[in-house]
This record gives C-alpha cells, sequence and structure tokens, in this order.
C-alpha cells in the first residue's frame, strides 16, 4: 500500500476521539499513513498528490465493528468475505469482527487462518478473526483457544449461541487470561427465551407470538459478570438489548471489572412495535424491546456504560426469510446503515457528536486491543470522509452486502462514507461506485 | 354494498358494523342449514381450498360443509404427505394452490402470522381459520353469534374466559370480538397461563375462578392445549381441574341463567365435568352447528356473493 500516492485531504472537519479534537484541519497521507494534520490555510496542491476538498465533510477515523457475520465458509450463498468487506468500507468501517459461526464453526488455527486470507484478499477492510469458544460451538469443551489467538484470532466467541454451562463459561474466562483474550458473549438464557420468536410484551401478545423476557439476558449477563468477577477474566457482551442489562454492566465497572459492552444501531433505533404485521425484517436476536429498553440503551451510550456500537450484521438470504415469522432466521444486515442511524441519536441530541465518533472507532478498538481508531500523525491512515448531510434512501438491492433484509428499507437517511482509506489507500469512493452503476447492478 | 375486506385474517381488522353485517348473514345461512334440501347456489362454480397446515377435523368438516352447501366446489389440502413435509416453503406452497385458480383459501397453520403471509402474496380471498396463538376469527364469530341467538345483543354482558389464555388464538379472537359488540371480558387462568401484556387487550385477569365466573352472563371455558406449550405450565390435569376446571359444583357459582361454552374439542374431566358439558347451560353443540351457518356468510361475502342471495 506504500505505492499508493499522497493524499491531501482540505477543508476537513477532523475529529478524533483520542486526542479530542474536532477542528478544521488538512491531514496529508503518505505511505500509508498520516504524515501531518495542520490547522491553516491549505497548502498549494502537491504535485502528483491527490487533493479532496472536504469542506462540510467529517474525516474521522475509519469505523471498526466487533460484530459482523460474514457467513463464509459454508454459507456463502448469504455473505462472503469479499462482499462483506465491500458492504464494510461502503459504510465507513475499515475494521471489523467476523463471527465464527460459520460452517463450519472458526475453532481452530487453520480456519482463523482463512479468514485472515480471505480477508486479505479481498483487500478492502481488515478482517479480524475471532475463534468459538467451544469446539464446533457445541457448548461442551473449549477450543484450541491459544492456536486461534497465535492465528490471529481477536477474541473468542460462540456468538449466535449464549454459553448455556457456567462451568465451561468459567473456564473459558479463565483460560482466555493465559492469551490475555476477551470472550465475547451472546446472553440468552435458552430455557427462560423459551423458545421465543421476539420480545416478550403487549405487541408479542397480540400477534400470539411467543415472547423472550428481558431476563432471559439480564439473568445471562448477571451470570457472567459474577463470573467474570471470580475469574478477572475479560468478559464483552455483545448485543446488549435491555434495561437491565446496562445497569448490569454499569455496576460491574463501578466494581472495576474488565467488562465491556456493545450496542446495535436497531436495538437503539426500534422497539418491537417494527415487528408490525410480521415482518421478518424485524426479526433478530436478541429481539427489539421495549421503548424503556431502547432509552435505557441511549443511557448507556451517553454516559460510557457501552463502548462501542456494533453491527451484528446478519446477511440471510429469502429461503430463511421469506417464510414464517417463527421459522424465519434471526438477523439483519447492518453494515451500510450503521453509520447514518448512530448519526441520528446525534441530532436528536442522545449522545454528541465526538461520543458517536468514539463508539464507533476508538471505543470497539480498545475492546479487543485493534489498532486504529485515532487520527494521529505516524498513525495507520484508517480513514473515513463522511458527509454528514447527504440524505439517502434505503434501497437493499443496492447494498453491497448479499443480504437485503434490513427493517430500515425505504427509510430516509442522512449522512454517509464518501471516502474510505484503509492504510493510506482509497477503498471506497462513493463518486466512483456511483459512476460505475452498470458494472454494480446485479 | 360489497364486504370491505378482501381477506377475514383475524377479528382485529374488523369494525362492529362489519361482524354484525356476517352475523346477521348467519342468521339467514343457519335458515337453509336447516332445510330439508341444504343447498343454494350461491357459490356455484366457485372453488374453496380447505389448506390445512395443521391437524382439524371440526372446523375443517365445518367450512367444507359451508362451501359445499353454498354448491362451492372445496377441496381439501392437508400438508400430511404433501409438498410442505418435502420442503416446500409456505409461500411457494400458496403460489402453487392459487395457480389452480381458487376464489377462497382456507388456511389452518401452526405458525401465527401464516394466513397473513399468505394473503400478501395471492390474488384469491384468505380466510384464516386458526393462526398458531394469533387468531380464530370463525371461531370468535360463531360464539359471538351463538350468544346473539340467546341474548339478543352482546352490549352491556359480561364473558368469562377461562383457561390457556396465553397460547389460545380462540380467546384472542373472542376477546377482541366480544370487546367490540359492547361486551365486558373477564380472563381466568393461572398465572402461567395468563398472557403478558394482557393490559393491552383491556380485560380484567384473575386466577379466582369464583371470582371469574360468579357475575358472568357466560362462561367460555378452553380447551387446555398440551400440545402447543412444551412448558411446565400446571403440575397436571388433575390439579388443574381442580382449581380451573368447572365442576358441578363450581358451576352452581354462577349465575342461573349463564350460559357455558367450549371451542371443542373437550378434555371431559379437565377443564370440563362430564355433567357439566351435558348440562341444560350448555350451548357447545349449538356452537358447532353455529359454525355452519357463521361460515357460510363468510365464504358469501368474501366471494362477493351476499347480494345474490338475498
Amino acid at each position: 500500500m506504500s505505492s499508493d500516492p499522497t493524499i491531501v485531504l482540505t477543508h476537513a472537519r477532523v475529529i478524533d476521539p483520542a486526542s479530542g479534537l474536532d477542528a478544521l484541519r488538512t491531514v496529508t497521507i503518505a505511505a500509508g499513513r498520516i504524515r501531518s494534520i495542520e490547522a491553516g490555510p491549505p497548502p498549494a496542491p502537491l504535485a502528483g498528490a491527490r487533493n479532496i476538498d472536504c469542506s462540510g465533510k467529517l474525516v474521522l477515523p475509519g469505523l471498526i465493528d466487533l460484530h459482523a457475520h460474514l457467513r463464509e465458509p459454508g454459507e456463502e450463498y448469504k455473505e462472503t468475505i469479499a462482499s462483506g468487506a465491500r458492504a464494510a468500507v461502503a459504510g465507513g468501517f475499515t475494521g471489523l469482527v467476523a463471527m465464527p459461526n460459520t460452517k463450519p464453526p472458526i475453532d481452530s488455527a487453520h480456519l482463523v487462518r482463512f479468514v485472515l486470507e480471505k480477508g486479505r484478499e479481498a483487500g478492502l477492510a481488515r478482517i479480524y478473526p475471532s475463534g468459538a469458544i467451544s469446539k464446533g460451538q457445541q457448548g461442551r469443551e473449549l477450543a484450541e483457544i491459544g492456536d486461534m489467538r497465535e492465528a490471529g484470532a481477536v477474541c473468542i466467541t460462540d456468538d449466535g449461541l449464549p454459553v448455556m454451562n457456567p462451568a465451561l463459561m468459567r473456564r473459558a474466562l479463565e483460560y482466555a487470561k493465559a492469551f490475555d483474550l476477551p470472550v465475547m458473549v451472546h446472553e440468552e438464557d435458552h430455557h427462560l427465551a423459551a423458545g421465543g420468536v421476539m420480545n416478550e410484551g403487549a405487541v408479542s401478545t397480540r400477534l400470539g407470538l411467543r415472547g423472550s423476557p428481558n431476563v432471559a439476558e439480564d439473568a445471562m449477563v448477571l451470570r457472567d459478570i459474577e463470573l467474570c468477577a471470580l475469574t478477572d477474566g475479560r468478559l464483552h457482551i455483545a448485543h446488549l438489548s435491555t434495561a437491565g442489562a446496562v445497569r448490569a454492566v454499569r455496576e460491574a465497572k463501578r466494581r472495576g471489572l474488565r467488562v465491556t459492552a456493545e450496542a446495535t444501531p436497531h436495538h437503539f433505533t426500534l422497539t418491537d412495535e417494527a415487528v408490525g404485521r410480521y415482518d421478518t425484517r424485524a426479526k433478530m436476536c436478541p429481539p427489539l424491546r421495549s421503548e424503556a429498553d431502547r432509552e435505557a440503551v441511549w443511557e448507556g451510550l451517553a454516559d460510557g456504560t457501552l463502548d462501542a456500537i456494533a453491527t451484528d450484521h446478519a446477511p440471510h438470504s429469502s429461503v430463511e426469510k421469506d417464510v414464517e415469522f417463527e421459522v424465519a432466521a434471526n438477523g439483519i444486515v447492518g453494515l451500510e446503515t450503521a453509520l447514518p442511524l448512530t448519526l441520528a441519536l446525534v441530532r436528536d441530541g442522545v449522545i454528541p457528536l465526538a461520543r458517536a465518533v468514539d463508539l464507533l472507532s476508538r471505543g470497539p478498538a480498545r475492546c479487543f486491543d485493534l489498532p486504529g481508531g485515532t487520527i494521529a500523525v505516524g498513525a495507520v491512515a484508517d480513514l473515513v470522509v463522511v458527509d454528514p448531510d447527504a440524505e439517502w434512501l434505503v434501497i437493499p438491492a443496492a447494498f453491497e452486502s448479499k443480504g437485503r433484509h434490513t427493517p430500515f428499507e425505504g427509510w430516509t437517511l442522512r449522512g454517509r462514507a464518501d471516502y474510505t482509506l484503509v492504510g493510506g489507500a482509497i477503498v471506497f469512493d462513493r463518486e466512483a461506485a456511483s459512476g460505475s452503476g452498470e458494472k454494480r447492478s446485479r | 354494498m360489497p364486504f370491505p375486506h378482501q381477506h377475514l385474517l383475524g377479528i382485529e381488522p374488523l369494525g362492529r358494523a362489519e361482524i354484525e353485517r356476517i352475523l346477521d348473514l348467519a342468521t339467514s345461512m343457519k335458515e337453509v342449514l336447516r332445510r330439508d334440501i341444504k343447498k343454494v347456489p350461491a357459490l356455484r362454480g366457485k372453488t374453496v381450498i380447505n389448506c390445512f397446515f395443521e391437524s382439524s377435523t371440526r372446523t375443517r368438516s365445518s367450512f367444507e360443509i359451508a362451501a359445499k352447501i353454498l354448491s362451492a366446489d372445496a377441496v381439501n389440502w392437508s400438508s400430511a404427505g404433501s409438498s410442505t413435509s418435502k420442503g416446500e416453503s409456505l409461500v411457494d406452497t400458496a403460489k402453487n394452490l392459487e395457480a389452480m385458480r381458487p376464489d377462497i383459501l382456507v388456511i389452518r397453520h401452526a405458525a401465527a402470522g401464516a394466513p397473513e403471509l399468505v394473503a400478501s402474496r395471492v390474488g384469491c380471498a384468505v380466510v384464516n381459520a386458526g393462526d398458531g396463538a394469533h387468531e380464530h376469527p370463525s371461531q370468535a364469530l360463531l360464539d359471538a353469534f351463538t350468544l346473539r341467538e340467546h341474548w339478543g345483543s352482546l352490549e352491556g354482558r359480561t364473558v368469562a374466559i377461562v383457561g390457556d389464555i396465553r397460547s389460545s388464538r380462540v380467546a384472542r379472537s373472542n376477546i377482541l370480538c366480544l370487546q367490540k359488540l359492547g361486551a365486558r371480558v373477564k380472563l381466568c387462568g393461572p398465572p402461567t397461563m395468563l398472557p403478558p401484556g394482557q393490559d393491552s387487550f383491556g380485560c380484567e385477569a384473575s386466577s379466582d375462578l369464583r371470582d371469574a365466573i360468579s357475575d358472568a352472563d357466560a362462561v367460555m371455558m378452553l380447551r387446555i392445549q398440551r400440545e402447543r406449550s412444551d412448558e411446565s405450565l400446571f403440575p397436571n390435569t388433575r390439579e388443574y381441574a381442580r382449581f380451573f376446571g368447572l365442576s358441578v359444583a363450581k358451576a352452581a357459582w354462577m349465575k342461573d341463567d349463564a350460559l357455558i361454552l367450549h371451542p371443542g374439542p373437550i378434555n371431559r374431566g379437565v377443564e370440563l365435568e362430564p355433567e357439566v358439558a351435558d348440562g341444560p347451560r350448555s350451548v357447545i353443540l349449538d356452537q358447532v352447528e353455529n359454525g355452519v351457518a357463521v361460515r357460510m356468510a363468510i365464504l358469501l361475502l368474501l366471494a362477493g356473493a351476499a347480494e345474490a342471495e338475498a
């Protein structure tokens, strides 16, 4: 990437949560890194450099998603690592953590290397593999966690499935300490969820659908926080969705435990009312919750209880989604809508812009010790140029992802990535992308 | 005046006037049903497919007889041994059935919302004959019809529904229908069988059977549906019968002229003691007869043939 030409971003409103910078700057990128960040009028255009006028635009650290399902290997008809990486950079993400619930699950070093290799081949966003906690994600024996760490796994998780056996969870938290790996958990007590297909409440009652109560999530969060205290392990709570879980994580942080947590754009934007008339585009796990839960997530995002906004990007095909609600697969796509949905929180006064940027970049980077998340001289140039005012209609057929199912279909969103840079190279250029509409149509 | 709905997917979308229109038409249909020669040509040349993705004898037979009295060609299609068991999706099955040019699809399905999914993909009329724990509108309509026959109007009456409210589509449709017709609805069952978020129905709920039935003008006992609940919601049928079943002794708590309903099939000795099921206040077999009349009315209205019949 060092052969890429020098790039000069002028008139850019640069926001860097690490240094607290929020000001107009000229950012010069060369040899894959940020060479300078200068105030004052931009210098005369450099010969041979690419100058990008960023007037009215934001320049942010590249967004990092801790939670994306890329479906490869095994379900390439839903998504591939390459198509997921295209969706990521179109959404402003320069890095993402690939969930291991593939077919087969990523539970050994050679599978971790496969994901890394496919990510490198795609050459777009940085793809960070995660490894399974248990062999085959069966919830019985620990997978080869050390091997996977050595191969490049950034965390371990049985995501998609909870670790129902508390003794196994204890051992995972303990064992992973040897490799300083966070253990990421999908918190859902199967017995309490009792086959629920949406949030338990007035809407599930009206629709005659089985509900999964908040306590199915809360009880597991509380259990794992205590196991985290017992083991002094690193616990990361995925897609937290309930007021009780927010409370529990806030209290755990007050106790000084090594607990981090993420929430998704759909959980902070929608409630279970979005299920409407059995809309499978609003079916995911954990389910969309009540208004009180949504507001609790807002508070958690605002007060630092939550560390990251993560997409839980979970593409499916019509085979899994164009069916009865009860049997439809859980999951929606999210990589290409997360940024504008987060910016909507800023416009609604829920969080300041700097906090939103933190939650999408530095916050997630710190959860899993990932590089990036900052704009600083000498840092690797993973950046995104965002037009915060661009209004666009969500048309799933135009997504880079192969997944088409989103409850935001038909919404008009504000804000999107114009350019995404990874290692100083422009890996996404909206103008160029839209100019080649013929080629992109599928 | 054409019926303003293409489908009958539930009671929820119906207004009071529409419900009363169905019940009024059912009154004439009941007269037809009781004729010596039970055949009118109203739906001659129309095809009704009964698609039962879940087993049923009563409801399917009722719809089939209703269609046949109206001279429609009624075809029964059940999922046992059909393409569904070979992995065909519901949408594909519906499109295949639609290609056979039916006028009405009557659908029973274990998944809530399945008839709505079908209705959104086909051009013909769809009747929900029971979907999961969601709705069973023809059952609620026949129950309302039965009560109206006795009372003239449901306005101001109190109906207690007892049993597994949470997983009962009969309860859901009845709550909506009875309320729309001006009745007050009380719910009763063990707390494990009362719905979370039940407040949205605006009903009083209790686990005290005496309290629930003593001021009711009618008591609707629900079938204890083990097949819809794999959780342990009560210890056993013996204890259920003891606290929530209607025995002769407990029926004495009811008003003298209060009616007893049950959507069938009855678990004798569980929710109803045989003497109560067969007693003078029971209108259970009236419900079954009225079911045919109400379903005739539904088919007529949805086929747009109500005018022709009148």
